[in-house]
């Protein structure tokens, strides 16, 4: 090991033989001491471009073959839950719509619905309101299923599937901030409703973003269904039965890749699902090929049950529970600074009513009372069952706020997927499960 | 609901507050205030759990679940409260693997997934400080329930399901992680979130959030744990 070069940390003793510790460029320097000594350990990220993330996958390798498998994460935990009990229970959204950043209003809505259940004003929340929730969350659902299938590509080389993703999600984008403000975290979804009613010019929008998604839909089926090189890539590739996704508790499109058509918006619907006209597309490849076509069938599903809610939207309507006392007083309205309340409402609390003042004062700092309970409620993300499990000690704060984050719960099938295969395959794995990181650690 | 209530006026008046924010209205100490708010005294404890639990008949398909589990286990049900449409089954923990492996297995129950554990922390529940809370789903037919099994902290174990639902395996670490519940027959019990030296466990209430004053135009901003709060 005299010629080692100064930047590997060489050779260290160990009970179980020598350990080589290689760091890329040297491995010259390496092959001649450990040729028939293979047994290769291999740090994958956290800090890699095809991991989807700051996941950390620790490889043991038999040549190409991984012999095991094991994802190491909590990279980008951020302590949300625990934010979440020392800030009010209107002010929970805009933490937890951070958690896994590509479907900000699953995570909004699943937490609502829990505030709402503890409240027991479920069956108050407006018409439209409901309407609103479903159409973000539907568009919420192509707009990550772009990612995951731009992503997914990009990792395995096929990078027009990426620019024509990130193309079409730009689109949604551009829509989510017409409509709530923001582009991503968007804070939209309240007890008791949703922030602010759609602009003027918001359903058109919507219409629009529509005509484009058709438009451009059919490139991914094109360019990649039938593909030579997608196909061998990822056919038969992260494989997982019927019984591993019940023993890992595995749901979404993974789940629905093996043939069973579970779907929360279908058998425990919320927010008004029973009431509209969509199919649950599965596959009975269990692999990451038929993940891809789920997930595109899925976009198709959901332009279906947004043309529903254009459609219902015609018809204005309050988007916030009657109960003054629960609602959020202030009418937000976006200004060329971003959104703020509305000069409306400015008015009235500063010039008009001194009672209105208090109470908006009141509502905002100390925030409204949550009977004492604790509650499950789960919503269908794209990812899979996004569960959250609320605890109120009858205050103004989340007592415990949970989330059983799909991403996170999946991920622990990235051992029984890839071992046994090979290194290249761990990519086109991961990006079946579509892991997000802010999801995963929170 | 009346015995919910007396059982509630009982136990008030006892245990001091476990850390200081727990006192007063407004979280204010020695201010000088004379209101009387400053010498309130809130209980770090969920008033749901004091209540002994819901009589049967539970109503919905609460019944069968209930019934199913006490004729395969004696006494492993230590009771059962149903509220908001949701059914949540206190187990003893020595029988917690016992009851969910009948979940998974029995026909007329077969939960086939668990959709993971959460740690709950109530400092004030002598000898019941820390609660894990499953949630399970029968895919078969549509329904959900909630374990929930005690531990006190002075001996912070409960069985590991791992062995009946593998998927347990991730949640169980994060419990860990963050509550200090030890799992009993876990293959690996690690820490998940938190760097693997980190010392203390974080959701725990005594365990502070932590931050740093805010100086914003002249003014400061204290860190989120220290301001006023009104619960």
């Amino acid at each position: 090991m005299t010629d080692t070069p100064t930047y590997t940390a060489g050779v260290r003793e160990t009970t179980e033989g020598p350990v080589y510790t290689v760091s890329g460029q040297d491995w010259d320097a390496m092959t001649a001491e450990i040729v028939g000594n293979e047994r290769v350990v291999v740090n994958m990220g956290p800090q890699h471009p095809s991991t989807h993330g700051v996941l950390r996958l620790v490889l043991e390798l038999d040549g190409e073959t991984v012999t095991e498998a094991r994802a190491g994460v909590g990279y980008l935990h951020t302590g949300i839950e625990k934010n979440m009990e020392y800030r009010t229970w209107t002010q929970g959204v805009t933490f937890c719509t951070r958690m896994d950043y590509l479907s900000p209003f699953y995570n909004e809505t699943a937490y609502v619905l829990g505030v709402e259940k503890l409240l027991g004003i479920t069956d108050q929340i407006p018409e439209r309101a409901n309407v609103i929730r479903v159409m973000m969350m539907e568009l919420n659902r192509i707009s990550s299923h772009l990612v995951a299938i731009a992503t997914g590509g990009m990792e395995i080389g096929a990078l027009t599937v990426m620019t024509i993703g990130f193309r079409e999600r730009e689109v949604l984008l551009h829509l989510f901030e017409d409509l709530t403000g923001l582009r991503m975290n968007h804070a939209y979804v309240r007890p008791g409703g949703v922030a602010q009613d759609l602009p003027p010019e918001g359903l058109d929008k919507v219409r629009e973003a529509v005509a484009w998604l058709k438009k451009y839909l059919p490139e991914y089926e094109k360019f990649c269904n039938e593909n030579p090189i997608f196909k061998r890539r990822t056919v038969g590739v992260g494989y997982l039965d019927l019984a591993g996704c019940m023993a890992l508790g595995m749901t979404g499109p993974v789940l629905r890749s093996t043939g069973l058509p579970h779907d929360l918006r279908k058998s425990q619907p919320y927010c008004g699902y029973e009431t509209y006209d969509f199919d649950v597309p599965t596959r009975d490849t269990m692999d990451s090929y038929g993940r891809f076509r789920i997930r595109v069938d899925e976009m198709w599903q959901s332009l279906r049950i947004v043309e529903q809610c254009v459609e219902r939207l015609a018809e204005p309507g309050p988007v916030m529970v009657e109960d003054k006392k629960i609602a959020w007083p202030a009418q937000l309205s976006i200004g060329s600074d971003g959104m703020g309340n509305s000069m409306e409402h400015i008015r009235h609390i500063m010039g008009e009513s001194m009672e209105a003042l208090i109470h908006h004062f009141k509502l905002v700092t100390e925030g409204f009372r949550v009977p004492a309970g604790q509650v499950y409620s789960a919503v269908e993300s794209p990812r899979g069952e996004l569960g959250v499990h609320l605890v109120s000690d009858g205050g103004t704060r989340p007592y415990r706020a949970h989330f059983r984050d799909p991403s996170f719960n999946n991920l622990q099938a990235v051992a029984a997927m890839a071992e046994g295969g090979q290194v290249a395959d761990i990519i086109v794995a991961v990006a079946g499960i579509d892991p997000v990181m802010g999801g995963v650690d929170r | 609901m009346s015995e919910e209530k007396t059982q509630l006026e009982e136990s008030t008046p006892q245990p001091l507050p476990a850390h200081p924010s727990e006192r007063g209205a407004f979280g204010a100490h020695g201010s000088g205030d004379t209101s009387g708010f400053g010498g309130l005294v809130r209980r770090v404890a969920n008033p749901a759990n004091l209540i002994a639990g819901t009589p049967a008949p539970y109503g919905s398909y609460f019944d069968g679940i209930v019934d199913t589990v006490n004729a395969a286990h004696d006494e492993a049900i230590e009771k059962v409260v149903v509220d908001r449409d949701e059914l949540t089954v206190f187990v003893r923990r020595e029988r917690l693997l016992d009851v969910v492996r009948t979940l998974r297995d029995d026909p007329a129950l077969r939960f086939e997934m668990c959709m993971g554990v959460n740690g709950v922390h109530y400092p004030d529940e002598t000898d019941r400080e820390l609660h894990a809370v499953y949630p399970f789903l029968s895919v078969t037919h549509n329904r959900r329930v909630r374990i929930e099994v005690t531990a006190p902290d002075a001996d912070p174990h409960i069985p590991s399901i791992v062995s009946v639902y593998p998927s347990n395996n991730w949640h169980e670490r994060e419990t860990w992680d963050f509550f200090g519940l030890i799992f009993d027959g876990h293959p690996a019990l690690t820490r998940i979130e938190m760097p693997d030296d980190w010392d203390g466990h974080p959701q725990r209430k005594d365990y502070p959030l932590g931050g740093i004053e805010v100086e914003y135009k002249g003014a400061t901003i204290p860190p989120p744990d220290e301001r006023r709060r009104y619960s």
